[in-house]
């Protein structure tokens, strides 16, 4: 394989305690720690390893947002990735206008496998593998949890409801990965030197032509009804007694 | 007014129950009619089931070989051919529905409201962001097809007492070909699908180990439960991933939850706000799974499993 793409997003670290904010306009995320969303971590660390074992060529990384991207970008260069490109936007893309500026870089640069994770961990929307597929008209192997290459044919194993399903698809393909896939190496203070060397392209959103108009609008955020805490009891008696009173007939 | 179409998911056989959850919230939208399609290969019992949920108008089948498992790629086309005639095409917000819809809405060139938990009126919905940490209120314009899944913990399934007509849809869409089913493995044997089950007893990494799991199995077997896990457990190989419930994994809503030895990390929580009473024994009084707990113990699970056994007899 020629070419991988790999697509981060940059999104609200996985341990931040998220909070509304008071007037409902959004979460904080002022002076909160951003990292690469850590599906698409998992995405890198697989395209990574197929270069390893000498069945791909090429990485390169694209993100999507401000130039605070490049944050994100770094620590896949320094993850191993060759390059990366910005594309640049001031807007919250949905999905779809993500999909549509993925693949005008697909046009672009011809890669044969483009990998990224199975949702954000912000949005949790879990679309854009899906729709970059479809406007490729290309296969799409999502919930990834293993890869094997054979010739020009991926077999993928897929978390799903019902347990894990086995699927081929044929080259140029998208797959999105999801958590057992692999576990993502640890970045070294060398690497992340070398990484400062490495090239990032930017391209203005503007200057791709693709139409970028939000078809949602999110009039509210509120902080989800908070469950509270119930009763402790001492032992299993006292626990099939409280289970009882709650009407169970056990 | 507009109409609904609803994409049933089934295995081959028998109707999925998120179908049934579904329909409930197409209800909500006060549309003109229900529609459900029902993609397959010998539909005819499928789509009988189907046919029997409330406040359905008519159910289309799309028999064909080609559709003989859910291949996302090749049954996307068919829908979207199918959503000229309505105003919503919504499917179900499990692994079949997140797979198949996102496809859909970029064939019909729009977006996708993912988990609706909430139908606030035709055109405004509720839908839950950052592991259910902030619940967003989400509007589109008029002027389009609205394409969605539906979170299936926030509804309850719909009466089978209704009689919607069957009738035979056939598309044009032309199907790839690089797309191919291999197999589908699955461990999960007979206990409750736990996207259904009114009672689920789940363990977590204090578990311990695969083997220690079977006292998780034989409690949940003499209650009729069905069985969950953390994260945490089916990355350390104790139980097969389609066990794992939260963020990433199944979001359910029995009537009763009993978590032994789970933490109660946030992403394992988002799985479990919807259940009825959440029971909790861990031995570390300080775990967060406490804080959201109806009923909570602090003991070992070792201990207390088989003395539950024991006592419910």
């Amino acid at each position: 394989m020629d070419k991988v793409m790999v697509c981060l997003k940059r999104v609200v670290d996985y341990n931040v305690r998220i909070r509304v904010k008071p007037d409902q306009s959004g979460v904080v995320t002022e002076g909160v720690k951003m990292s690469v969303n850590p599906f698409d971590e998992i995405a890198l660390e697989e395209a990574l390893r197929m270069r390893e074992q000498g069945k791909a060529s090429e990485i390169f990384i694209v993100s999507i947002g401000t130039p605070d991207c490049q944050q994100q970008l770094r620590t896949g260069l320094a993850m191993g990735a060759d390059r990366a490109i910005l594309v640049k936007t001031e807007s919250d893309l949905e999905p779809l206008a993500a999909a549509r500026a993925l693949l005008k870089i697909i046009e672009k640069e011809n890669p044969q496998l483009v990998l990224l994770g199975k949702q954000a961990i912000d949005n949790d929307c879990n679309q854009t593998a899906q729709m970059l597929a479809a406007l490729w008209e290309r296969p799409q192997a999502t919930f990834a949890s293993q890869i094997e290459m054979t010739g020009d044919t991926l077999r993928v194993t897929r978390e799903v409801d019902a347990g894990l399903e086995v699927i081929d698809v044929d080259l140029p393909a998208v797959v999105s990965t999801d958590l057992r896939l692999n576990e993502p190496r640890y970045v070294k203070l060398p690497d992340i030197m070398k990484a400062k060397k490495k090239p990032i392209e930017t391209i203005e959103i503007d200057a791709l032509g693709i139409d970028t108009t939000p078809v949602f609008t999110v009039t509210d955020y509120a902080a989800p009804p908070i469950r509270s805490k119930g009763q402790m009891v001492d032992d299993v008696g006292g626990l099939i007694g409280a289970l009882k009173e709650k009407g169970f007939s056990l | 007014m507009s109409k609904v179409l609803l994409v049933a998911e089934h295995d081959g056989s028998t109707l999925n129950p998120s179908t049934a959850k579904i329909v409930h919230c197409a209800q909500s939208l006060n549309a003109e009619a229900i529609d459900i399609v029902v993609l397959g290969q010998g539909v005819d019992a499928i789509a009988a089931q189907a046919a029997k949920l409330n406040g359905v108008a008519r159910v289309l089948t799309c028999d064909r070989s080609e559709n003989a498992n859910p291949l996302a790629a090749l049954i996307a086309p068919q829908v979207a051919a199918l959503s000229s005639d309505y105003g919503y095409v919504f499917g179900p917000s499990t692994t079949f529905g997140k797979d198949l819809m996102p496809r859909v809405a970029a064939l019909l060139g729009t977006g996708q409201i993912s988990d609706i938990m909430e139908v606030i009126d035709a055109r405004t919905f509720r839908r839950p962001i950052y592991a259910g940490n902030a619940i967003i209120t989400v509007a589109t314009s008029a002027d389009r097809t609205i394409v969605a899944t539906v979170r299936v913990a926030s509804y309850r399934a719909v009466a089978d007492d209704g009689s919607a007509t069957i009738e035979v849809a056939s598309t044009t869409a032309e199907l790839p070909s690089h797309t191919r089913y291999v197999e589908l493995k699955s461990e999960s044997g007979d206990r409750p699908d736990l996207q259904v089950a009114n009672i689920v007893v789940s363990g977590g990494r204090g578990v311990g180990s695969k083997e220690n799991f079977a006292l998780l199995y034989d409690l949940a077997d003499g209650m009729g439960a069905g069985v969950g896990a953390s994260r945490a457990a089916v990355d350390a190989g104790y139980v097969p991933n389609d066990m794992q419930v939260g963020q990433t994994g199944k979001i359910i809503s029995p009537d009763l939850y009993i978590a032994f030895g789970i933490s109660g990390a946030i992403q394992h929580l988002t799985g479990i706000k919807d259940a009825g009473t959440i029971v909790a024994v861990n031995k570390d009084p300080d775990a967060p799974i406490f804080e959201i707990a109806d009923i909570g113990l602090v003991g070992d699970l070792f201990e207390v499993i088989p003395e539950l056994g024991k006592q419910l007899g």
